[in-house]
Order: C-alpha cells, then sequence, then structure tokens
C-alpha cells in the first residue's frame, strides 16, 4: 500500500517535472530577442537574394515553423512534433532535422557516460568502503586524494589528462571519437581506433567520479562503524571482508540515492568533457550550436538530456523504493 | 579555543580560500601593472619577465587575466552562493515553520524544480540572456541551485517546530517573526553555515561551466572564460600551457579549500561522524527529529559539489552528508 503510494507520488514529481520543462522549452526560446526567421534570412541575403525575393522566403520560413499562428496554437504544433520525435531543422546546417544531428551524436555520449558512471560507482564506493573500515594511513590518503579529485572539477582534470598524455607525453591521440579520414563503422578496424580515442575521456571521468563516491561512502561507513552490528560481527570473530561486505551494504542505500540525485550534475560534466576532447557527442554538439546560435539544435539537446536525466532518475528512485524495505517506514513517517 | 576547536584541516583549507581571496581582491591594485585588456605580445607568448605567465590569444597578459579573472569568479560564487542559501533558507523555514498547504505548494514547487536538472535550467535561462553582467550571472545560478537547501531546512524547520522551548516563547508572547529568527533559525545554523559554503564551491563551478560553454559574463573575464578561448584556440594542443593550467589549477583549488573546509566543519557539528566517537547518538543536541527527515533531503549538498552521499540514518541525517576522520 505505501510502496504503491511512494511510486505514485514518484511518478507525479517525475510528471510534473516534465510538463515543467518542457514548457520551459517552448517559452525560453520565444523570449530570445530577434526572431529566429531573420537570422536565417538574413544568411540567406548575403547570398545575393533581394527585396521581393527575400520577403517571400521570410513568409515561407515562418509558415514553415509556424511562427504566424498565435501562441497556442504554436504551443499544441510544438507538442504534436515533440510527440512524433521532431525537434525541427538546424539553423546552420539547414535543412538537417535536428533529430538527425542528436541521432549521430547519441550513441557516442552513452558509450562515453555509461560505463563510466556505472564502473565509477562500483569502484568508488568500495574505495571508500575499505578506506572507511580500514582507516589510519590508507584512509588519509585515500580520503585527501578522493576529495581533492572530486572537487575538481570533469573538465579540469580532462584538460590536464589532455595536456599529460596528448601532448606532452603523446601516447595516445588528441581529440575525435575516431581518426580522421574513417567513417563509422563497426570493422574491428574502426573499433580499436575508437577504442584509443576513448580511453581520454572515460579515464577523466570515472577519476572524478571514483572520488566524489568514496568520500561519501567513506563517511557512511564511519557512521556504521559505531553500529551494534559491526561490533558484534567484530565480538562473533568474522573476518574483515565479510564486516565491509555488511557495512556496504548498508552504507549503499543513500549512495543509491546519491546516484539519482547526481545524475544531471554527471552528465552536465560529461558534456563538457567532451568538448574538451572534441569528441562527437552531444556535448561537442551543443558546443557548436551555443557559438553559432543555432537555436533549435540547442533546445532539441536541452529537451533530450532533460528527458534522459528525469527518466535515469525516475528508475533509480523506483529500484530504490523496491530494494530498500524501510522506504515504506520512512514515507509514512513523513509529513 | 573556547567552544570550538578547528582541526588543522579547517586551517589549512580557511588559508588557501583566504589566500586565493587575498589574490583576486589585492592583486589588481598590487601584483599587475596591466589590466586585462592590455596587448602585451603575440598569440600565446610563452613566459617571460615581462608576462609573468605568458600571453593569451589574442596577447593578453595570462597573469593579469588570471587575478582580475579569479576576482569575477569569486565574486560570482560568493554572490550566488548568498542569494541561493537565503532563497533556500526563507523557503524551507516558512515551509517547515507554517506547515499544511503552505508547505504542499512550496515543496510542490522545490520538488519539480529540484528534479528538473538545473544545469540545463542554467543554460536555457542564459541563452535566452542576450547580455549577461557577472551579477546577472550570479542570480541565474543562485535561482537554479536553492532547492536541495530548501528541502533540507524544511525538514529541519517542520521538527524544530515541535520543541519544548518554541513553547515556551509562544507562550511568553513572542511573535511569529522572532519566534522564527531567534529559536528556528539559531538551531540550524550550524547546517546553513556549511550549506552555504557548498553553494559558493558549486556557484563558482558553475560559473565556470558558463564561461566554458561561452555563456558566462559578456564583459571582463572569469577564470572559465579563461578556459573558454584557450579550448578555442587550442592551447592545450598547441601546447600553450600557460594558458590553461594557471585557472584549471586555480578553479580546483578553490573549490577543494571549500569542500575541505565544509567536511572538517561536518566533524565538528556532527561528533558522529568523527571516529570513535560514542555510540550514543545526541538526542537532545540533534536537530532533526527520526522519521522527519525527507532521506534524500541532505544529499544534494554534496552532489551539487561532485562529492555524492545521503544520509539514511534519520538521526542528524541532514548534517551527516559528509565526514571526515
Amino acid at each position: 500500500m505505501s510502496l504503491t503510494r511512494y511510486l505514485l507520488r514518484k511518478t507525479l514529481w517525475f510528471l510534473g517535472a516534465f510538463v515543467a520543462a518542457v514548457m520551459l522549452n517552448f517559452i525560453l526560446p520565444r523570449l530570445i530577442p530577434g526572431n529566429p526567421v531573420d537570422s536565417i534570412v538574413s544568411t540567406l541575403g548575403r547570398g545575393g537574394a533581394e527585396g521581393e525575393a527575400l520577403r517571400r522566403v521570410y513568409e515561407a520560413y515562418n509558415a514553415e515553423f509556424g511562427l504566424d499562428k498565435p501562441i497556442w496554437e504554436q504551443f499544441l504544433l510544438y507538442l504534436k512534433n515533440l510527440a512524433h520525435g521532431d525537434f525541427g531543422v538546424s539553423f546552420t546546417l539547414y535543412p538537417a532535422p535536428v533529430s538527425e544531428l542528436i541521432g549521430d551524436a547519441l550513441p557516442w555520449t552513452i558509450a562515453l557516460q555509461l560505463p563510466a558512471i556505472l564502473i565509477g560507482w562500483i569502484l568508488g564506493n568500495t574505495l571508500g568502503a575499505v578506506a572507511g573500515y580500514k582507516g589510519g594511513n590508507t584512509d588519509r590518503g585515500a580520503f585527501l586524494g578522493s576529495l581533492f579529485i572530486s572537487s575538481m572539477p570533469y573538465y579540469c582534470l580532462a584538460i590536464l589528462l589532455l595536456y599529460a598524455f596528448a601532448v606532452a607525453w603523446p601516447v595516445l591521440p588528441p581529440s575525435g571519437g575516431y581518426s580522421f579520414g574513417t567513417t563509422p563503422s563497426l570493422t574491428p578496424e574502426f573499433i580499436a581506433d575508437a577504442l584509443e580515442h576513448y580511453w581520454l575521456p572515460f579515464l577523466s571521468l570515472v577519476l572524478v567520479f571514483i572520488g566524489g563516491q568514496a568520500v561519501g561512502m567513506r563517511s557512511m561507513v564511519i557512521y556504521e562503524l559505531n553500529s551494534d552490528y559491526v561490533n558484534y560481527s567484530r565480538g562473533l570473530g568474522l573476518r574483515d571482508r565479510q564486516i565491509i561486505r555488511q557495512i556496504f551494504r548498508n552504507g549503499m542505500l543513500p549512495q543509491v540515492t546519491g546516484l539519482a540525485l547526481s545524475i544531471g550534475t554527471l552528465i552536465g560534466g560529461a558534456l563538457i568533457t567532451e568538448i574538451v576532447f572534441s569528441y562527437p557527442g552531444l556535448g561537442t554538439l551543443l558546443f557548436g550550436a551555443i557559438r553559432q546560435n543555432d537555436y533549435p539544435v540547442f533546445f532539441g539537446i536541452a529537451l533530450m538530456i532533460t528527458i534522459a536525466v528525469l527518466l535515469a532518475n525516475f528508475i533509480v528512485d523506483i529500484a530504490y523504493g523496491f530494494i530498500d524495505p524501510r522506504i515504506r517506514a520512512a514515507t509514512r513517517g513523513e509529513r | 579555543m573556547g567552544l570550538v576547536r578547528f582541526g588543522p584541516r579547517f586551517l589549512v583549507a580557511l588559508g588557501i580560500f583566504l589566500a586565493i581571496a587575498l589574490f583576486g581582491v589585492l592583486g589588481p591594485y598590487v601584483l599587475t601593472s596591466h589590466t586585462p585588456n592590455d596587448v602585451v605580445g603575440g598569440l600565446y607568448d610563452p613566459p617571460s619577465s615581462e608576462a609573468w605567465l605568458g600571453t593569451d590569444n589574442l596577447g593578453h597578459d595570462v597573469w593579469t587575466n588570471l587575478i582580475y579573472g579569479t576576482r569575477t569568479s569569486l565574486y560570482v560564487g560568493l554572490l550566488a552562493g548568498a542569494v541561493a542559501t537565503l532563497i533556500g533558507v526563507v523557503i524551507g523555514t516558512i515551509a517547515g515553520y507554517r506547515g499544511g498547504w503552505l508547505d504542499e505548494l512550496l515543496m510542490g514547487i522545490t520538488n519539480v524544480v529540484l528534479t528538473i536538472p538545473s544545469f540545463i535550467v542554467l543554460l536555457l535561462i542564459s541563452i535566452t540572456l542576450q547580455t549577461r553582467t557577472a551579477s546577472g550571472v550570479a542570480l541565474v545560478i543562485a535561482i537554479t541551485s536553492w532547492t536541495w537547501l530548501a528541502r533540507a531546512v524544511r525538514a529541519q524547520a517542520s521538527s524544530v517546530r515541535t520543541r519544548e522551548h518554541l513553547d515556551i516563547a509562544r507562550l511568553s508572547g513572542a511573535r511569529t517573526a522572532s519566534l522564527i529568527v531567534f529559536d528556528v533559525i539559531p538551531y540550524m545554523l550550524s547546517y546553513i553555515i556549511m550549506a552555504f559554503v557548498l553553494q559558493v564551491s558549486s556557484a563558482v563551478l558553475a560559473e565556470a561551466l558558463l564561461s566554458l560553454l561561452g555563456l558566462g559574463p559578456s564583459n571582463g573575464v572569469s577564470l572559465g572564460i579563461m578556459l573558454h578561448w584557450a579550448l578555442a584556440w587550442e592551447a592545450v594542443r598547441t601546447g600553450a600551457w600557460w594558458a590553461f593550467v594557471p585557472p584549471t589549477l586555480l578553479l580546483t583549488l578553490i573549490a577543494f579549500s571549500l569542500l575541505m573546509m565544509q567536511s572538517s566543519m561536518d566533524e565538528i557539528f556532527n561528533p558522529r561522524l568523527r571516529r570513535g566517537a560514542p555510540r550514543r547518538a545526541r538526542r537532545g543536541a540533534s536537530i532533526v527529529a527520526p522519521g522527519a527527515v525527507d532521506r534524500s533531503a541532505a544529499a544534494p549538498a554534496s552532489a551539487a559539489a561532485g562529492a555524492i552521499i545521503a544520509a539514511d540514518e534519520p538521526v542528524d541525517a541532514v548534517t551527516a552528508d559528509r565526514g571526515g576522520s
């Protein structure tokens, strides 16, 4: 009963957030001074088109983008297009549809971020648990190191790694997701090439993430160390490994919540990392869109990321409701 | 040392932060004779006795830019941190203290805003604003980052509300405003101070992120803007380390010192995080009553700063979000 209520409540929050995000994505572009069509037409104008022709082009575009209709009709149109996965067309790469640009970039971003988040989460929590349990110099070293690395913004570590391993000591390729002149395909050569380009962005994400998780897990473990079940297990003469495993399971639950809450920040940081390495994912696409005022691409990516983050959050929250029996007690206790 | 004993870790962190702050505040008058826009050399001149840290892509002095950039970054960080903390505390206190429909409404808004990834909102608003001042950027950062604090403060306020000392204050005729200021807020002060430090640190990084994307303050220079140009002009791949290593290190040092300050403060305010602390929880001093805590309320404090944890123990959960040994 209360689990159902928990799930229902979470679903409501996410629906609310989703609606708010879609509204933001609809309203904000329309607040930008200057009609977006102006910028396309002025680009065309430089090509030599004149007066009457330009005006007709202008009207045609206005009609195509639906900008001549009242605002509520525009909103309905917008929703309808979204439902069909249509984010409009790019300004700078006209007439390439935004959904196609995003579709090309998305696999790279997912391939980079998903393993980084999962591996970082597991390794970071293990390191934190061991450091917290062992104490002494292991702990001091691991804690200060983790705190330092985790306070480093992703892109800072990325820049330093890039300089160290691709410029100062050139062992790894400095940019891109694959070598120039090759086209993405599923041949072994291409995959080997892509893997070589994968290392630096991946490492810079994973290291920061391990640091962040370890700092959190460590204090959870110290918190748990004082509890009765640990003293009891010690009294029984259980081995360290077994005790750590128990502590790990208890300390892990808040870390799951932490994961849910940090996914947004994580993805944001990872996008910047892509820019540093000119990795062909969403981050680099976003960077280009901002520099060239390509609003449809920008807002398309923003909406995509919002949906991805909401979805990831939702999944973690739901999973949490199932793995932690105490959630029922807590939701009931909450006013 | 009176009531509180600050450990060496806190003092070191404070020292680093103050040194950087002095560098940014006094630097323009003492450490350089240029302004950020003076052209002192060519494209990426290496460090010399003229320009200690070389020049950037426009021939500006990197050392001078670094000083002014630190100044802007700290200004944005402190302003955004202060405003975000203020909004969070006000909304959280009102919601927690009042309860009822106002609570439901405020927390509804907070939860929705909390769920939308804040950096996306940050980008969306920033791209909509055509000209951005440092203060404007700080305000935009502030209105996207108060949410987790509001939730945590609400959890604390709603528990403080039921304490006996408030009944006594009410019986002696204190008004609501004075109750909140003198009897509720002081109980949450240690948490609010730690949250402020975290807010500043995440705001500095948020500004750097925006600037790096080219959406930072449109006049002046900040550490993130320096990185933006260094990336745009390929300083990294051409080996012009002086253009990007100094701002990178400064950003990291600012964030690191603030996080370390926060984690050592946490140890002082929250003895259970100390190693070998007695098992007994401080019932009398604990801020949160069992069950009154939204379990994830404490997490984003650290989540925002990159390190993630949500304390799960109901007692002290809100202040237990990070610890040291």
